[in-house]
């Protein structure tokens, strides 16, 4: 008895004891650093005088770069003029074939007006592509939303997004492909682009805003520049990565038919990784999306515009016509694109002669807009829908909010109060409190215990890096919205998970609305949001819960549907009931996946939070956003910049406890 | 036991080099995975041994390898996995670059090659099919085999009217417009075959080209393999993992383990004369009467009157056992042109029969 004590202790102690003391010890020193905080005040809150001024160093580096760097042959201003007036030329025939319709000038007064293509014949363009791409299932879908453009009046702002999109994703994914493909060339290479691509997808799209108002100025070419850096990272990874999984035999088989190397790559390499390609170029389509809103601030344009000019003047029933419109023209691009991405690989048919039987698709979609155009030269209708045709539930969802405030305004207030008061102020005074000194070590032990110096080394510095700047205090409340935000999603989430890995029912029901929740753009979480909230900390995280629960729900459950079968019937031949099953079985071995999905939770929680500035929190979002409306590049980046160094070390922290413990649990 | 005597050591020596003149050699091949493996097999003046490979925390994976091929031979490349035997076919052509050594093809060193001369003679000379067929899936059956002459530029009617020759030749007429996902695994490897031969090669590289398959399919491609060799008389480097397969299809096999060539020999000379306890344990379980062959077990004449009907030096023990054993005496052995040169027991024929060694 007495030995079996004794080797029971010396298992825990073993176990725990260092990390034990190392803990202890650096919570008495935080708490000892906050006591003594008027003997070392340096320790406790970072001084002013201390600040590097990082932000007027880039600032200065942005206006040189403008105003004087010289490339020799030109100067560096001049390369971004004439890259913008490269890219406003296809920008510009889109808009005209798609909303203004094209103007030739025959002479002085003159002028040959072509019509823009018609509406019912781009209805019928998607319903034809729905077919082509999957069934007339996808067919009625894809036909609806661009019918609801239509007929909700949203038809010429949602033909101006569309045209930017049409002309981005194209460069993007070329762009990307391009990148991609020399990074899988070249291992110098692609050491260099991975750190790039992990910081460029984990800074806020904000901070890539200022630099390029900066450089390019305001309008709908600078946005499209925007939105296609944005867009094109995960190309990039997508591309080197579907290279990297085509068979080695594919390759030798290619190399042995005696291919140049060019030849290897686009007539073997190339075609043999189109499954994940095309990942890559839905996932382009949806980030391209995602910018509509944000890049209006720079001068977009079109749906994303609309959203932000209704919001801004509080008139939410146009916000969420428009918003639901990108709602609809993402959902409708996304499954096109992801069911043109799943198409089966080709089988073998009969090879009709005529050229119409070989491409019926393309001759009947050729035919209807020809067709639709054409008419629309002598009937008004088919160029844009007769106003009396079209509806707008504007007023209705204005109802909507007016009944809800009227009704439950009390109820809706109290909810909130409550919250701020019990639990976000006080969460927000004590992380504000903090030792900065104490919460750069406690960071780096961390570290060390996950992984080792190196990673204390990484975290302690991209703390320290925040701190130096000046930025301490807005990364405070930046951690405390987001982690607050976390928690709440990890509260909802997890339990619907496990909810839906236990019960195919469910799981095919969650499925498909996250699905749909993924496919939204950020921004239009806010707009129910401000008008049942109005603004402030409360607004800004219920809509980073509603954006970020989904990695918390779909982890969860693919983490409890991924522990082995046999496992499972292990445990219950040994008699475990369902509850000892879940809790003892299924979810421990769960959780390096569970942590993972909380780590995507952390990502996006962080992207939506610099989308909140706007309904005024005070922190590097707003940091942010300010540089924005100041085109203070310097301001902006080093914010942004920070916001991404949080999201790298909540990463890294995490990565590491779970590649861990996916080790010690043989899943690995 | 009296057969072992009638395989001498010249007879084996005489098994190393090819009777027909050797099309592709190697000599001294060497692949060391691993940091600088040409500056390490220097220090050590090309001879590395076991430990000091492994101290350098390198990988041996072919070493020493040296063996030639002759015009139109079946020579089987035989070794369990990570023998090294796929690395070494793959030094033959050079998908993989070998440490160090000689790859002589058509009396050239290959190794010697520029990457263009290299990829001229893959596109003209070498054929080679893969384990897991490597087609690509985003082509039709035509396509796939037409795809080495594409490369070449062959004009598209030309090289379509040659694939479907190719493909008509391993049966798999009526099924050009396909495409790889909807044919058998054993459908898809005569695609690969197909593709292998189009461009007409003088070297046929075959890397475990049946593994992958069932072993009723698999048995159905080796007659398929031997009825096109019998056509078109390639000179073909083949590897396996699988010894019965290796005895099957062989003109000569060589034996791989841990990146050495242990044992070269015809099929006969492993089962009789395994080089190592290793090479005996691969041939305990070979049904010696498909092996043998009269010639190898048959004893000197002595009374030419006794011998009742003849058989042939050259065919297996499994071919002509019925009629020995139905035979009431010895049966006479003749060579090709009908001279005796043997005779052949009951009692010999049954003790390779039930499978009391011969050997040993």
């Amino acid at each position: 008895m007495s030995t079996v004590l004794a080797s029971k202790e010396a298992l825990a102690g073993k176990r725990s004891h260092p990390w034990l003391v190392a803990w202890t010890a650096g919570l008495v020193t935080t708490v000892l650093l906050y006591a003594f905080r008027d003997y070392w005040p340096w320790a406790w809150q970072y001084p002013r005088e201390w600040n590097v001024p990082l932000r007027f160093w880039v600032s200065d580096f942005m206006s040189w770069l403008v105003n004087e760097f010289d490339l020799g042959l030109f100067t560096f201003k001049e390369l971004t003029r004439s890259l913008s007036w490269l890219l406003h030329w296809p920008l510009a025939a889109a808009q005209s074939l798609l909303s203004a319709g094209f103007g030739i000038e025959l002479s002085e007064d003159e002028m040959l007006r072509l019509p823009r293509l018609s509406w019912l014949g781009i209805v019928a363009l998607a319903v034809i592509l729905g077919h082509l791409a999957r069934n007339w299932g996808l067919a009625a879908l894809t036909g609806s939303c661009f019918l609801y453009l239509a007929l909700f009046g949203q038809w010429d702002s949602a033909m101006v997004t569309l045209s930017s999109i049409i002309i981005a994703v194209p460069i993007g994914v070329t762009a990307g492909l391009l990148v991609g493909i020399w990074g899988f060339r070249s291992a110098r290479v692609e050491a260099i682009i991975t750190p790039v691509l992990d910081l460029m997808q984990t800074v806020p799209v904000f901070a890539y805003l200022v630099p390029v108002l900066f450089l390019f100025g305001f309008g709908p070419v600078a946005a499209m520049i925007a939105t296609i850096i944005y867009a094109t990272p995960p190309m990039v990874r997508c591309t080197m990565l579907s290279l990297k999984l085509v068979p080695t035999e594919t390759v030798e088989f290619g190399r042995m038919a005696g291919c140049t190397r060019r030849q290897l790559l686009w007539r073997v390499q190339i075609p043999s990784a189109r499954p994940t390609l095309m990942v890559g170029v839905n996932q382009v389509i949806m980030l391209s999306l995602n910018m509509v809103i944000i890049a209006s601030m720079i001068g977009a344009g079109g749906l994303g515009f609309d959203v932000l000019s209704s919001l801004k003047r509080l008139q939410f029933g146009q916000g969420v016509e428009a918003g639901l419109a990108i709602t609809l023209l993402a959902i409708a691009l996304d499954r096109l694109s992801q069911a043109f991405a799943n198409q089966p690989p080709p089988e073998h048919r009969e090879q009709p002669t005529s050229w119409l039987k070989r491409h019926p698709h393309l001759g009947i979609a050729l035919a209807v807009i020809l067709v639709t155009t054409g008419l629309g030269v002598f009937v008004d209708a088919l160029r844009s829908l007769p106003e009396n045709l079209t509806l707008t539930t504007g007023p209705f969802w204005n109802d909507v909010v007016s009944w809800v405030n009227v009704n439950f305004f009390d109820e809706l207030d109290a909810v909130k109060s409550w919250l701020l008061l019990n639990f976000l102020i006080p969460v927000k005074r004590f992380l504000l409190q903090l030792p900065w000194v104490a919460v750069t070590g406690l960071v780096a032990l961390a570290g060390y215990q996950l992984g080792g110096w190196r990673l204390a080394l990484v975290s302690a510095s991209l703390a320290l890096f925040i701190a130096v700047t000046g930025n301490w205090e807005k990364s405070m409340i930046s951690i405390y919205l987001c982690g607050i935000s976390v928690l709440f999603a990890a509260a909802i989430g997890i339990p619907i998970g496990i909810w839906a890995a236990l019960n195919n029912r469910v799981h095919r029901v969650v499925q498909n609305i996250i699905d749909t929740l993924q496919t939204l753009p950020s921004f239009v979480y806010l707009i129910p949001v401000v008008m049942l909230f109005r603004v402030g900390d409360f607004s800004a995280m219920i809509a980073i819960v509603a954006y970020a629960v989904v990695p918390a729900i779909r982890y969860t459950d693919h983490g409890i549907r991924q522990v082995p079968p046999d496992l499972i019937e292990a445990s219950r031949a040994m008699g475990c009931s369902r509850l000892q099953l879940l809790r003892r079985v299924q979810l421990p071995m769960a959780m390096p996946e569970i942590m993972l999905g909380i780590n995507q939770t952390i990502m996006m929680a962080l992207a939506m939070l610099v989308i909140t500035a706007l309904v005024g929190t005070r922190d590097l979002g707003q940091e942010v956003y300010i540089a924005l409306t100041k085109a203070d590049t310097g301001r902006g980046v080093v914010a942004g910049v920070c916001v991404a160094f949080i999201a790298i070390i909540a990463d890294r922290l995490i990565g590491a406890w779970a590649r861990k413990k996916k080790r010690e649990l043989g899943l690995a | 036991m009296a057969t072992t005597e009638s395989i001498s050591s010249a007879d084996l020596s005489e098994q190393l080099t090819p009777e027909n003149g050797s099309k592709i050699s190697c000599r001294g091949v060497w692949k060391l995975f691993g940091d600088d493996a040409e500056g390490f097999l220097a220090d050590y003046s090309g001879a590395p041994s076991t430990e000091a490979i492994q101290r350098a925390g390198l990988i041996g994976a072919v070493r020493d390898a040296s063996f030639d091929v002759g015009d139109g031979e079946i020579f089987v490349i035989m070794g369990l996995s990570g023998s090294g035997k796929s690395t070494l076919v793959r030094c033959m052509s050079r998908l993989i670059e070998p440490t160090a050594g000689e790859v002589i093809f058509d009396n050239r060193n290959l190794l010697e090659a520029s990457e263009r001369e290299l990829t001229e003679i893959r596109r003209h000379k070498m054929g080679m099919v893969f384990q897991h067929f490597a087609l690509l899936p985003h082509l039709s059956v035509l396509g796939n085999v037409a795809f080495p002459l594409q490369v070449q530029g062959v004009e598209r009617s030309k090289r379509e009217a040659r694939a479907l020759e190719v493909i008509e030749l391993v049966g798999l007429k009526g099924r050009e417009r396909y495409y790889p996902r909807e044919l058998s695994g054993g459908q898809q490897q005569r695609v690969g075959i197909a593709r292998s031969l189009a461009v007409e090669p003088d070297i046929w590289l075959l890397d475990e080209p049946f593994s992958a398959l069932d072993p009723l399919i698999r048995r159905e491609m080796q007659d398929e393999f031997l009825r096109l060799q019998n056509m078109l008389h390639k000179t073909i480097v083949f590897i396996t993992h699988d010894f019965d397969e290796a005895i099957r299809l062989a003109d000569r096999i060589a034996i791989m383990k841990d990146g050495e060539i242990i044992q070269i020999g015809a099929p006969e000379a492993l089962v009789l004369n395994p080089a190592s306890d290793y090479v005996a344990e691969f041939t305990r379980d070979i049904p010696r009467a498909k092996v043998l062959t009269t010639g190898a077990i048959m004893e000197p004449l002595q009374n030419r009157e006794s011998l009742r009907g003849r058989v042939s030096m050259h065919s297996k023990i499994a071919e002509v056992s019925e009629q020995v054993v139905a035979a009431d005496g010895d049966v006479a052995v003749v060579d090709d042109d009908g001279n005796m040169v043997g005779r052949l027991s009951r009692d010999t024929v049954l003790a390779v029969l039930v499978g009391k060694s011969a050997s040993s």
